[in-house]
């Protein structure tokens, strides 16, 4: 037995502890355009499944525009369009017969600053189920008590259901977004630098529930904190201007990136 | 590579990588006089400077480690910046070792200066065993100083000559001891200077080890030297 080679492979290691995962969406030459600008060139990408996939890259780089594709938020705006595929469920997400609001909640999206909306914490998660499936009063009390444990907020808001979500902090509006976002049992959340407004603490604790989430579920994150995109991560897509320079494992990327630009921005070399 | 955003993160990558050559070359400066020591009558002033060689070296141990510590709590490095770090804190311990290797030399060798034909041995067979560790020590610098994995791995072979001039000396020195037991307080002494020897040029074969895996990002310990030849060779 050749002890040798295993441990000169040890880097790869990692690899092989994770099991292998199918992809839960692929995006094959796609491309979008903001009116004549183009916004995305040839993106070829897989976002496996029941694991985080960030996007880091400059500013303009196209990481929340590929966010945005995902579930086709991008669709509310007249002259914005992608071409290409985006497969998930074998189906083309990019096809214009799609029922989009089935399609975003299966793709739920948590955005930058919080917006719960302006009612109680309870009805902020009961609006949205409310619009896909009809439960009885004592299921809905269930769901609720279900997406606010899923996003580490029951314990903190059972004792006051009735108050306004906009009351809470900034970062238990965030949770209260994605249990809202997660309540109506979603297979894929984007989340879009959702601690990019939010204090150390509440970063950490969103942070530790992405770990918690992604069990169940297969997360895409848009981070400006390269450390984040490390700490929570399992696999990296580089972007700029518009095209993904490198995807691959964190571990790899943040220490051996195989292209230099990706090696550049990650050790903030970036020009 | 292009410069940081943050200027000041060039300058402390700069001080960490310039502080690994300036102690570096201290212990070359060092091993060369113990080499002197090895190969000449005794010389007490040279033999003080080894000692303060040592004190110096281990003083530049820790404020390169605490300078690393620093930048890696201030600047949270990643990517080839992190294994440039990583690097810096390994190769600083192998230094250390070198220095304290060297010194150990350099008192053994005044205290074998009886016996003609181990003194002969010593001024020459492991004299030159010595010249060789230090040249393995030179070349894994350079190979630091110009991110030369290519470079490095010629180190890496270089060590297995080296061990093989040691298990020679060792076969001479226990022939000796054999032969007349009178010899066996010199030539273990001289057996102490070998081991010593030896011991450099595996902390050298570290070194140069620690730079593949700088440029490469593969961790080459434990590998064979045909394993890390081809890893070296790729792309």
């Amino acid at each position: 037995m050749n002890t040798e080679t295993t441990l000169l492979t040890r880097p790869t290691a990692s690899v092989a502890s994770m099991p292998l995962s199918p992809p839960k969406m692929t995006a094959k030459d796609l491309n979008f355009f903001y009116g004549k600008f183009q916004g995305l060139k040839d993106i070829n990408l897989e976002i496996a499944e029941k694991r985080v996939t960030a996007f880091i890259g400059p500013s303009g780089c196209g990481k929340s525009t590929l966010l945005r594709t995902l579930n086709r938020m991008y669709s509310l705006y007249p002259g914005q369009r992608a071409t290409g595929v985006i497969h998930f469920n074998g189906q083309n997400i990019l096809d214009s017969g799609v029922d989009l609001n089935m399609l975003r909640a299966k793709v739920g999206m948590v955005f930058q600053r919080p917006t719960p909306f302006p009612m109680s914490i309870y009805d902020n998660i009961a609006f949205g189920v409310r619009l896909y499936e009809n439960l009885g009063q004592r299921e809905m009390d269930e769901r609720v008590e279900w997406a606010l444990s899923k996003a580490a907020m029951w314990d903190e808001a059972k004792d006051k259901l009735k108050q306004n979500g906009m009351a809470l902090s900034g970062g238990q509006q965030q949770r209260l977004c994605i249990a809202r976002a997660v309540s109506v049992k979603p297979e894929v959340l984007l989340l879009d630098e959702p601690t990019s407004a939010l204090d150390p603490i509440s970063t950490a604790k969103i942070e530790e529930l992405i770990s918690e989430l992604k069990v169940d579920y297969t997360i895409a994150i848009v981070t400006h904190n390269m450390q984040q995109a490390a700490r929570v991560s399992d696999f990296t897509a580089y972007m700029y201007l518009g095209e993904l320079i490198e995807f691959g494992e964190t571990d790899q990327i943040f220490l051996k990136p195989k292209r230099k630009e990706t090696e550049d921005y990650i050790t903030g070399r970036f020009g | 590579m292009n410069d940081h955003t943050h200027k000041q993160f060039d300058n402390e990558m700069e001080a960490i990588r310039s502080g690994v050559l300036s102690m570096g070359g201290l212990a070359e400066t060092q091993l060369s006089r113990a080499i002197t020591l090895l190969e000449a009558e005794e010389n007490s002033a040279l033999l003080d400077l080894v000692g303060a060689d040592e004190q110096l070296i281990n003083q530049m141990q820790i404020d390169m480690d605490q300078q690393c510590s620093q930048i890696i709590a201030k600047r949270q490095p990643a990517a080839i910046d992190l294994r440039m770090i990583l690097t810096v804190t390994k190769i600083v311990n192998d230094l250390e070792r070198i220095g304290d290797e060297t010194k150990k030399i350099a008192y053994k060798a005044t205290e074998t200066s009886g016996h003609h034909r181990l003194a002969q041995m010593r001024a020459f067979d492991v004299a030159r065993s010595a010249e060789r560790a230090r040249n393995m020590l030179q070349l894994s610098l350079d190979a630091f100083a110009r991110l030369d994995a290519m470079a490095a791995a010629q180190v890496i072979d270089l060590d297995e000559e080296l061990d093989a001039a040691f298990s020679a000396t060792m076969r001479q020195l226990i022939s000796y001891m054999m032969e007349d037991p009178r010899t066996i307080t010199s030539a273990l002494e001289i057996v102490f200077i070998a081991k010593s020897v030896e011991r450099i040029g595996d902390h050298a074969k570290n070194i140069a080890e620690a730079v593949v895996q700088l440029v490469k990002g593969k961790d080459v310990r434990h590998a064979t030297a045909e394993q890390i030849r081809a890893e070296v060779a790729e792309e």
